[in-house]
């Protein structure tokens, strides 16, 4: 099948549906990583697409509880990790050696995940059709 | 001398060489800003690390960048809180000031 835009939104509606993963991997106030790929997810997932995040490294900050940014003028865009469920984007994984070795653990954290090992993830990440790290 | 990291301490050597050769004693301090406040997590790898020093070396975290990123209730015992005139003053107070790039 060609992979030309409009297969997504074809006229029997029936587009081409493949599973995306977003590796989330960058703290989220020091760089603009974060805030970008959390906008690149949206996008994915308004075209209907099979979308799963993972959050490994200084990616698991992006979901730390009780984030104010008020005093560095900054935009606080965790709240949007709670709204991914209204995007139909319900697949988040955290592994679990990032949260240990930083301390935190699932109660952390301000959306319901998935925590995996490292040998799930692998499983995981090799069972998509596109990788997107962030 | 005042050592300033910015640097996350998971991603980044910096705030393991500053602690390699920050000195011990006297007026040494250590302020952490933007990602470099990560480092003063409880129970976190790299808040052992901090920990270890803090008998030499004041430890400072500049609060405004503690809450953006949620960690206010995570702080190790014995670091001190700055808001942006804290840290300039801290600056004022030192001799000397290295910001670790």
């Amino acid at each position: 099948m060609s992979e030309v835009a409009g297969d997504f939104d074809d006229e029997d509606g029936s587009g081409t549906i493949k599973k995306f993963m977003f590796v989330n991997r960058k703290a989220p106030y020091g760089t603009v990583y974060a805030l970008e790929g959390l906008e690149v997810v949206l996008i994915t997932a308004a075209f209907d697409q099979d979308v799963s995040m993972v959050f490994m490294d200084d990616g698991v900050y992006q979901l730390v509880k009780g984030q104010n940014t008020k005093a560095i003028a900054m935009k606080n865009f965790s709240p949007t990790y709670r709204a991914l469920d209204g995007y139909d984007i319900e697949k988040l994984y955290v592994e679990r050696d990032s949260l240990e070795m930083r301390g935190l653990s699932e109660s952390d954290l301000l959306v319901p995940v998935e925590v995996l090992s490292s040998a799930e993830m692998q499983v995981l990440m090799n069972d998509q059709d596109v990788v997107i790290a962030f | 001398m005042l050592h300033i990291v910015n640097k996350s301490p998971f991603e980044n050597t910096t705030l393991a060489s500053c602690l390699r050769v920050v000195g011990k004693g006297g007026d040494n301090a250590l302020l952490l800003i933007e990602d470099g406040v990560y480092a003063i997590t409880k129970n976190s790898d790299a808040g052992k690390a901090v920990h270890a020093v803090m008998g030499g070396v004041k430890v400072y975290a500049l609060m405004p960048d503690v809450e953006a990123r949620g960690m206010q209730d995570r702080v190790l015992e014995g670091v001190t809180m700055v808001d942006y005139a804290g840290f300039v003053d801290l600056v004022i107070e030192h001799n000397n000031v290295q910001s670790w790039l």
